[in-house]
């Protein structure tokens, strides 16, 4: 017998069954896997868009992100700018080669070098876009694609994001229906990865006290775009 | 990885005596436990969700052969690879050739328990690998050779003037008269030196929080980003998780995943979760180029349709070793193995045998706060106890069969108090039985009495029916 035949050979002993489940039974639990059901969902995030939007915020504060609400994608650059100057970063930035970025009037701040792709190991900030936010807990979800490169969550030092208000769901289930729908039925892959950042990197594994950015980004700041974008087009 | 399990008692004994690990221990308090109860005090659903996360895993238990078919359908249909491993050697043989398809010098690697489980790091080692812990907690136990004493802060036993010392003994080309006394300090060093290890390795081993039938994703939670990195810089991504971490949809897994972090760190949600699916697809300009899950049962299998299949729902949080008195007294160490606190008391000795890990059970002063806070309500006292019942009659048997042997020893050598004795016994025996002839109970021999019955003894003992014997024929020859 094969190891995985042994494997399986043993389970089925445990639980009490000489073979495969029966038609029936298989039928029940595929449609248990293909129309995916909602467990409970906490009722915090239950709350119109105003008041959702608030939560999004005071959770990813609390979260230690930053949060700054700009009220079109036109105050975008100077947004950007403002933020590396406070924090005496080179006005050089890494994007993400995704369009909803691309649209945003970089021209208005010529200081800014702007370079589009995967992260480098020597980039200090990078810049992305979210695929929505999640109200409950302060948190972005991200996915990887030709358009977002998973290094740029991941190696710099300061991570800027941006998110429109009209991106922002209550709950992680809302944050799976919103993929599901924008996928469509063309592709039946998750993205390869889904990334739920909620704040910026941290290790409380010297002493169980908390530092800031062990091995991803020390600084998380959204950029919370209060003018709406298509929900989901970063997926295609 | 060896054990030292055996020797818990004295390993508890120095523990105690350790000041340094004593101040340790002390953080816990103030950290895991307080900040516990109040994240699961602010979400008024956290008991409802305890319950669903149970029924979701006891119903994946319950159709674990399916679910495990589902899941490797989906790896493969994403390109991935499944490698079934029954035992610690077959997933080390699997990764082993994983890494040398690929001509691997160097693999970095997320915290995994399975990989302290099969002991990777020093068959890598031994076989021309490095392998590279990138968990900051991981990294430090590397550097002093040792074992993690906790499953999710696995150096909380190494205080900050014992991490700067392994430093400078590691980073030699630093400048050793750097300033490396407090932890953001040391931090930013491991972050540093971690940097060009995370590009330079060739392989990327992760553990992960849970499996997806659904979709076929491996998913790994993390605060620091270690994993991620792990998984995303190399050219091969190993996923190396037990068989029970499968659960049916991303919905399940959320739910669980609203316990988890609550459970472990009292936080909201960790700051990186993430959900892994194949390889890098042609366009995408970064990720790995081979995705393999390394799946290992070593005994988990045997586990299900006993009364430890419950332990299987267990998701790793350390709850209740953080709220365990007796983790809280001895540290992790102390229990010799991976696995410690009261899901080591259960789980070790599953997976490694009650003879290696009798002990373990024992390390319990069953006030029931473990139960109180696991958030997959796993009944840790009770599987103590049917550890305990299990390990008391395996020690009694042996004893009770020793002194039965020691006591005909010396009655056989003693003849007068033998006659004595089993006469006395038959006739015993023999006003038991009412008359009949056979014993449906017998005093001190209900393990044996219980299945069968015992022959009630015709009359006298052997011999003094061998003596009535060797007479007549003395008298028929005298006659
Ligand atoms: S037994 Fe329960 S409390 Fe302990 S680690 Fe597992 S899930 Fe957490």
């Amino acid at each position: 017998m094969t190891t995985r035949g042994e494997i399986f050979a043993r389970i089925r002993a445990g639980i009490g069954r000489d073979d495969a489940l029966d038609d029936e039974k298989a039928r029940e639990l595929i449609d248990r896997l293909e129309s995916p059901k909602r467990n409970l969902v906490p009722a915090r995030s239950d709350l119109d868009r105003t008041r959702l939007v608030d939560l999004f915020v005071s959770m990813a504060e609390e979260a230690a992100a930053t949060v700054q609400r700009v009220s079109h994608a036109g105050a975008i650059p100077r947004a950007v700018v403002s933020y590396l100057a406070r924090h005496n970063l080179p006005m050089r930035v890494t994007m993400a080669p995704d369009s909803s970025l691309d649209r945003i009037p970089w021209k208005l701040e010529p200081m800014l070098a702007l370079r589009q792709g995967k992260a480098d190991p020597a980039d200090e900030v990078s810049l992305t876009a979210a695929f929505a936010g999640i109200a409950e807990s302060g948190t972005l979800m991200v996915i990887s694609g030709a358009h977002h490169p998973s290094t740029l969550n991941l190696l710099p030092d300061s991570h800027m994001v941006v998110l429109h208000e009209n991106q922002i769901v209550g709950a992680y289930e809302d944050g799976w229906d919103l993929l599901r729908r924008a996928q469509g039925d063309g592709e039946k892959r998750l993205p390869r990865t889904v990334l739920f950042v909620t704040g910026p990197s941290r290790s409380a594994d010297i002493e169980q006290t908390i530092q800031m950015g062990a091995h991803g980004p020390r600084r998380l700041h959204i950029l919370l775009v209060a003018d709406y974008v298509g929900q989901g087009r970063q997926a295609s | 990885m060896q054990s030292t399990a055996r020797r818990f008692k004295q390993n508890a004994h120095e523990a105690m005596a350790d000041a340094p690990l004593q101040k340790a221990l002390g953080n816990i308090k103030h950290g895991f436990i307080q900040k516990r109860r109040k994240a699961a005090a602010r979400l008024p659903e956290f008991e409802a969700l305890r319950d669903q996360a149970r029924e979701i895993k006891n119903h994946t238990l319950a159709h674990l052969d399916f679910y495990l078919e589902r899941f490797e359908q989906k790896v493969v249909d994403n390109g991935g690879t499944v490698h079934w491993c029954r035992t610690a050697e077959d997933a080390r043989r699997a990764i082993l050739s994983v890494c040398r398809l690929v001509g691997a010098k160097t693999v970095t690697k997320g915290k995994t328990m399975i990989g302290e489980e099969i002991g990777i790091n020093d068959f890598l080692a031994e076989h021309g690998i490095t392998p590279v812990e990138t968990d900051l907690g991981e990294y430090i136990i590397q550097l002093r050779n040792e074992t993690p004493s906790h499953i999710i802060a696995p150096a909380i036993h190494v205080n900050k003037e014992q991490v700067a010392e392994a430093f400078r003994k590691e980073h030699t080309h630093l400048e050793p008269g750097r300033l490396l006394d407090d932890p953001p300090q040391l931090l930013a060093e491991a972050r540093q030196e971690m940097r060009d290890k995370f590009l330079a390795a060739d392989v990327g081993i992760t553990g992960a929080n849970f499996l997806i039938a659904e979709t076929g994703s491996s998913v790994i939670v993390t605060n620091e980003g270690n994993g991620d990195l792990t998984q995303t810089l190399p050219r091969v991504h190993i996923v190396l998780a037990s068989l029970e971490k499968v659960v049916p949809t991303l919905e399940d897994a959320s739910t669980i995943l609203r316990v988890l972090a609550r459970s472990a760190t009292g936080q909201e949600f960790s700051v990186y979760t993430t959900f892994s699916t194949g390889a890098r697809r042609a366009d995408d300009l970064d990720g790995p180029e081979q995705y393999h899950v390394v799946l290992l049962d070593n005994g988990r299998s045997d586990m299900i349709g006993t009364e430890f299949q419950e332990m299987l729902r267990c998701i790793r949080c350390g709850a209740c070793l953080n709220h365990c008195p007796v983790y809280g007294a001895v540290g992790g160490h102390a229990y010799g193995w991976v696995y410690s606190g009261p899901m080591g008391a259960v789980l070790t000795p599953s997976l490694i045998g009650i003879g290696e890990a009798g002990h373990l059970p024992n390390a319990s002063s069953f006030c029931g706060r473990c139960e109180e806070v696991c958030p997959m309500r796993i009944p840790l006292p009770k599987m103590m106890r049917h550890w305990r019942e299990r390990e008391f009659e395996r020690q009694i048997r042996p004893t009770v069969a020793r002194t039965g042997l020691r006591l005909w020893a010396f009655m056989v050598r003693r003849p007068w108090l033998y006659r004595r004795l089993t006469g006395f016994a038959v006739h015993m025996l023999a006003s038991w039985a009412h008359g009949g002839a056979r014993l449906q109970r017998l005093p001190m021999a209900k393990g044996w009495t219980a299945y069968r019955e015992f022959p009630v003894p015709e009359g006298s003992t052997f011999v003094d029916q061998w003596r009535a014997h060797q007479r007549q024929i003395l008298e028929e020859e005298l006659a």
